[in-house]
């Protein structure tokens, strides 16, 4: 339980990092936080022959407004984000997210765009980028681009991120007048990987919910504003949509029980936040 | 910028428990094996080494952090509190060790290290916890032996004498037997 052998820089700088990713490619990894990689590279899961630290960067650590997003850039922790004033107001999305995101003394170390490269598909700020339709905004020496969050995330594991790129910054809409969010999850302790995640944003002309957990990376669906056992249905044909499979954690079948069941409270309150 | 080659050992230095210390590590070394192998502070336990069980739990710039999670080279210019950095003085408790002790808080005492050192840092965050605030907190530590019932308990008891209240439960009182 001992990592591997790697080189070890210290990025100061944006520009250096890009340039040592643009030298190393697949060999290197970037580490901020390092909750999510320092377990791959102690189960030798991972075995970068170079860590670029990015944690000294200057400029990085401040989460700002663009427009109608909130940006939050690599170096932010999750505890920094949850303890952002008034977020509750202007995502309650996040809000309700952020403290079911490991534990409290993970989230003082983790960073937010650290979990969303790491891409875990039961991981909540994938799931938060999905159920908002964010963006992750990836740079590398030769080019930037944003990506839509629907299209960052390829599977477990596995996202768009080119190997010379590190994500710059990931980007929440803020909430909207006239749209209720609620987040709801189910572990096997508060701050363990979730069984099932649901992120449900809800306006009076659609239903939009997303589910971590079950599928290989979060999954949304938008149904129209489906009532009582049109609802339900449509919940029913979502979760086996989802192709749960049984693993240590829970059966294929408590899955997509708890995509109908959790899914149905999480859209509830969604809707009474919108009432 | 920078650059520590992985065959080579590099001097980190940082305070301990406000003690300059320094020590030589290879990039890959843990702060859980600088600190127990490199620093002597065995205070520190290891549990699973990938960030589940908390028995490692240190401070580092006052906020809370998995040492297993952590490399050495990162603990470079930070001020890291372990357990050993918590009593006041030598052969004299804190306030939430004695409260553990007085509530049988621990019975191995291998997770213990870890959960003091979190809730330290979150009573200072957070002077007046409500019983719901320390269960998420303690859930970032696995516990085989109390069943979470007495650290609670004396948590929220520390944090009350911390804020200057005085002892109201019966388990201020030490046992006639003692």
């Amino acid at each position: 339980m001992k990592p591997a052998a790697f080189d070890y820089i210290r990025a100061r700088e944006l520009p250096e990092a890009l340039e040592a990713l643009a030298r190393h490619g697949a060999d290197a990894r970037v580490i901020a936080g390092g909750q999510s990689l320092l377990p791959m590279l102690n189960m030798r899961l991972a075995r970068p022959a170079v860590l670029i630290d990015i944690m000294g960067i200057a400029g990085l650590d401040r989460v700002e407004r663009d427009g109608d997003l909130i940006v939050v850039p690599a170096v932010v922790r999750q505890a920094a984000l949850m303890k952002r004033p008034g977020l509750s107001g202007e995502q309650p999305l996040l809000a309700a997210a952020l403290p079911w995101l490991g534990h409290y003394q993970t989230r003082a170390r983790g960073t937010v765009c650290g979990s969303a490269a790491h891409a875990d598909p039961s991981a909540e700020i994938p799931l938060c980028l999905v159920a908002l339709d964010g963006e992750v905004r990836l740079r590398s020496r030769r080019r930037w681009r944003s990506v839509r969050a629907a299209d960052f995330f390829g599977g477990m594991m596995v996202t768009d991120k080119a190997d010379d790129e590190l994500i710059e910054a990931v980007a929440f809409p803020a909430a909207m007048t006239g749209t209720g969010y609620a987040f709801r999850e189910v572990a096997r302790r508060h701050g363990d990987f979730a069984i099932v995640g649901c992120a449900a944003v809800v306006t009076r002309d659609a239903i939009h919910l997303a589910v971590a957990g079950v599928a290989d990376k979060p999954q949304r669906r938008s149904f129209p504003p489906l009532k009582g056992s049109a609802l339900t249905d449509a919940l029913n044909g979502f979760a086996w949509d989802l192709e749960a499979r049984d693993d240590f954690h829970a059966t294929a079948r408590l899955r997509r029980d708890l995509v109908r069941s959790l899914g149905l409270s999480t859209i509830g309150e969604a809707q009474r936040c919108l009432a | 910028m920078p650059r520590l080659n992985a065959a080579t050992r590099h001097r980190v230095a940082f305070t301990l428990n406000g003690r300059p210390v320094s020590l030589e590590a290879e990039p890959r070394l843990l702060a859980t094996d600088a600190l127990r192998h490199g620093l002597g502070a065995t205070g520190t336990h290891v549990g699973c080494e990938h960030g589940v069980c908390g028995a490692c739990t240190i401070q580092i710039d006052g906020q809370p952090a998995r040492a297993c999670l952590t490399l050495a080279v990162q603990l470079e210019g930070a001020a890291v509190t372990t357990v050993e950095g918590l009593a006041p003085e030598r052969d004299r408790l804190s306030v939430m060790q004695a409260a553990f002790r007085r509530n049988h808080a621990l019975q191995c005492g291998f997770c213990t290290a870890g959960i003091l050192v979190s809730l330290d840092a979150y009573l200072r965050e957070q002077p007046a916890p409500s019983e719901q605030d320390l269960r998420e907190v303690v859930g970032g530590h696995l516990c085989r032996c109390t069943g979470y019932t007495p650290i609670i308990r004396a948590a929220l008891e520390a944090a009350a004498c911390l804020r200057g209240e005085p002892l109201s439960q019966p388990s201020d009182r030490e046992p006639a037997h003692v």
